[in-house]
């Protein structure tokens, strides 16, 4: 502390008293523009606590002249988004779900709008990554129960699996085998060796060979006589490498004693057809997705002009 | 805390308002090179963004663009990506180490020609000299009573600052989009929300900086100076006052009076007259305060370098030209180190100006700035114009397909840098029987590489499907390269896993 008012001889600046190691500090005024750039600042805060919510309230602060709230601009900035994409969503609504692909952007839209409704209504069954779990199936790979084409694929999505009340819902019966004593415990195990035979998990045994008898009695009607499933009645593949509640012997023996009976909601009662249709196309871009079949119908495949007239 | 004493006493003053400084036109040559580097700053800044620069139907022909909106940065034949950003940074950094290379060569050069806040402050002067006159009139009219003389040339000087101050905002738009779509635009009303408000607010800055606050903003806003100040050394360049030669002041004969009467012993200024010889004992400034009339910044060099001089060089041309007149060698005030100054002193000569520029500390500068820019002349000059990134999908990791298999999924991005559609293959390897293919093409067209288009300056995103039998490491390194198929070629490579279960017991 300075007892003294003291004076800096160069600059005729007073010391303000703090020093460190021989440095001294002066006290040097400030510029007048420095306290004007200061009143400025107050007097635009004074401003925006009109103008803006500031003062807390008791349930919420003070609303502002101007009437702005985040809210507000969030609701805004959706209305702003939803009528950009408007077009697209309505393109989406009028061309047909098997001739969106050859439309680079519009896919490309479908594909990330159904990859977004995805996250809101699948993942809770078939995971973040659509690669599904025990007995919710894996939508990456190429196997299907019921077809993979992009129609069939919406189909399915519309109707949902073994929905009551739905006449086109996805409806496939198994026989409880077992538990129905359609066959005896014995003769699931013979099933059951025959089709791990079928799917190249074990070579062939006595109990395979008398399972095979028993597989043509009673299996073969809906999952083929090589047991490569029949996707008109949802029966899947038994000869391929993806089993959707596993594989394993005591799996398998579970699935035919008691059979499984897996569900899906009907989307198209609680979804608009656009997300539907986005849905559709987002599945099928997981790599699984397979060619809308070629209609059988005698129209060329070369002039898809002429068939689109004759189709109206 | 201050003592309380300090806050009660006389003269205390907490805010200072700003002395208004009031520079007196001057000419020299130093004057004169301030007008060649005002001149070519402000073509520089004014024109590059109308030159153009041919670059193909894919890319803009404006030659200088930062074009935000694409994340582009064009400058003459060389384009940035983002991710070459580096090359943004060199230029920064060397402009940082250019500004000490300068600092330790010539001092505070920067401050005093080049700076904006200086060329820009000169040219607001000019037009206030041009409606108001010199110092003396300027003095004058703000002492006057406000009357309609005064508004007038009072409106006059601000609007004509302002239109300054819009011209050097509207020239700044035109670096970011296609200088006359957006100059037409501009003038239309439809342009974009942000180009008029850039433009407002660097009205506002150079109107305020240059016309109001001038040295303010070098004295108390810019840490330059105290950067430069730190940065300045025995050997740096000063505008120096040579006391030696200019002390004791005289102010004529008048002044030189009380010396006659130490020297003599009488009071008589004619006995100075009678003795010339007594001349040499009374220093050449005369104390006319010429080069305190010419300061922009509004300080007398005399009382030695300080943070207020940006050694723009004025008052050496000013006191030159009294010099001139009173028959006195010039460069009393001039550009010395502080070494010099002792030496001339001391009656020795000067270092020499090659050995002062060429001392370490300037090779070391000049060193670190030209190896950086070489090093970046030679990327520049061998970068791949075509680029290749994949992501592996992480979620699935991996899907078993029917047939047994595994199959991964893979966005790849491909970069083609250059500005027209090329034609690229992207391939695999590292994995034992991998095959490829992309989702529109399907799997029965997998092969061991795919063809894609990728349009001119873009980046195109090729989502993969990668499979490879199922038995294998649950985890393997797999490379993608890219090569582009045109007669130009160029090749990236990146690379990623392929990943399996594990294998189950």
């Amino acid at each position: 502390m300075a007892d003294e008012k003291r004076i800096d001889e160069p600059t005729g600046t007073s010391f303000v008293g703090h020093e460190w190691d021989g440095i001294e500090e002066l006290d040097t005024p400030m510029p007048r523009w420095w306290l004007y750039t200061f009143y400025a600042c107050i007097a635009f805060a004074a401003v925006m606590v009109v103008l803006y919510p500031a003062i807390p309230m008791l349930h919420s602060a003070s609303t502002g002249v101007l009437g702005w709230s985040s809210h507000g601009d969030l609701a805004k900035e959706m209305a702003a988004d939803h009528a950009r994409r408007a077009p697209v969503m309505h393109a989406l609504e009028q061309t047909p779900i098997e001739q969106i692909p050859s439309d680079p952007k519009l896919l490309r839209a479908a594909q990330e709008g159904g990859h977004s409704a995805f996250k809101v209504y699948c993942t809770q069954c078939h995971g973040a990554g659509a690669a599904g779990a025990k007995g919710y199936p894996n939508l990456n790979d190429d196997d299907w129960l019921w077809g993979g084409d992009l129609k069939t694929i919406q189909q399915t999505l519309l109707h949902g699996v073994r929905q009551p009340g739905d006449d086109e819902t996805r409806m496939s019966q198994m026989p409880a085998f077992g538990r129905d004593g359609i066959l005896k415990p014995a003769e699931v195990q013979d099933v059951v060796s025959y089709v791990r035979f079928l799917s190249k998990q074990e070579g062939v045994t006595a109990s395979s060979r008398r399972g095979a008898a028993v597989f043509t009695a009673n299996c073969a009607v809906c999952h083929g006589d090589a047991g490569k499933g029949n996707r008109a009645v949802g029966a899947p593949n038994l000869t391929d490498g993806i089993w959707l509640y596993g594989g394993d012997r005591d799996t398998i023996t579970e699935t035919v004693t008691n059979a499984r009976y897996g569900i899906m909601p009907a989307w198209g009662a609680r979804l608009d057809p656009v997300t539907v249709k986005m849905l559709a196309i987002y599945v099928h871009s997981l790599g699984g997705g397979e060619k809308t079949p070629v209609d059988p119908v005698p129209a060329p495949a070369e002039s898809p002009v002429p068939a689109a007239v004759a189709a109206r | 805390m201050a003592h309380p004493q300090d806050l009660t006493g006389d003269g205390q003053q907490f805010f200072e308002a700003r002395r208004k400084v009031f520079p007196k036109a001057v000419d020299g040559p130093f004057r004169r090179l301030k007008w060649a580097i005002m001149l070519v700053a402000l073509a520089i800044y004014y024109v590059t963004p109308w030159l153009r620069w041919n670059r193909g139907p894919y890319a803009p022909d404006q030659a200088v663009l930062v074009d935000l909106a694409h994340r582009r940065f064009y400058m003459f034949s060389i384009e940035i990506w983002p991710h070459e950003f580096y090359y943004v940074a060199g230029l920064l950094i060397m402009a940082g180490i250019g500004l000490f290379l300068v600092t330790s060569a010539v001092g505070r050069a920067w401050c005093g020609y080049a700076c904006p806040q200086t060329v820009w402050t000169d040219l607001f002067v000019h037009v206030e000299r041009a409606i108001d006159g010199d110092r003396n009139a300027q003095i004058k009219l703000q002492r006057a009573p406000w009357g309609p003389s005064k508004i007038a040339r009072r409106i006059a000087k601000h609007s004509i600052w302002l239109v300054i101050g819009a011209l050097t905002g509207g020239a700044w738009i035109f670096y970011f989009a296609d200088a006359p779509t957006l100059g037409r635009a501009f003038v239309q009303g439809s342009a974009p929300f942000v180009a008029y408000a850039t433009v407002g607010v660097l009205t506002a800055t150079t109107y305020i900086f240059g016309g109001l606050m001038r040295e303010q903003v070098c004295i108390y806003m810019c840490p330059w100076p105290r950067i430069q100040s730190a940065m300045l050394d025995e050997k740096s360049l000063t505008v120096t006052y040579k006391a030696w030669r200019g002390e004791p002041r005289s102010h004529g004969l008048k002044r030189a009076e009380p010396l006659a009467q130490v020297v003599l012993g009488t009071p008589s200024l004619v006995a100075l007259i009678e003795q010339p010889e007594l001349a040499s004992r009374i220093g050449d400034c005369i104390d006319c305060n010429a080069c305190v009339a010419v300061c922009p910044t509004g300080i007398d060099i005399r009382e030695g370098s300080q943070i207020g001089c940006i050694t723009c060089g004025l008052c050496i041309d000013a006191c030159d030209g009294i010099m001139a007149k009173i028959g006195r060698p010039s460069r009393l005030i001039g550009y010395t180190t502080d070494l010099d100054a002792r030496l001339a002193q001391a009656g020795e000569a000067p270092v020499p100006a090659l050995k002062r520029l060429f001392r370490p500390r300037t090779l070391l500068y000049f060193g670190a700035w030209a190896g950086i820019g070489l090093a970046m002349l030679f990327a520049l000059g061998n970068r791949e114009r075509i680029g290749i990134g994949v992501l592996q999908t992480r979620n699935p990791q991996w899907v078993r397909l029917s047939d047994g298999s595994i199959r991964n999924g893979y966005t790849v991005k491909v970069r083609n840098m250059e500005e027209r559609p090329r034609s690229v293959e992207i391939a695999i390897s590292g994995v034992p029987g991998a095959v490829l293919w992309t989702e529109e093409a399907g799997r029965n067209q997998a092969a061991r590489s795919v063809r894609v288009n990728v349009a001119p300056d873009q980046v195109a995103q090729v989502p993969l499907f990668v499979s490879a039998p199922g038995a294998g490491p649950t985890r393997a390194d797999l490379a993608f390269t890219v090569r582009a198929l045109d007669k130009e070629g160029g090749s990236a490579r990146d690379t990623s896993f392929f990943e399996r279960p594990e294998p189950t017991p």
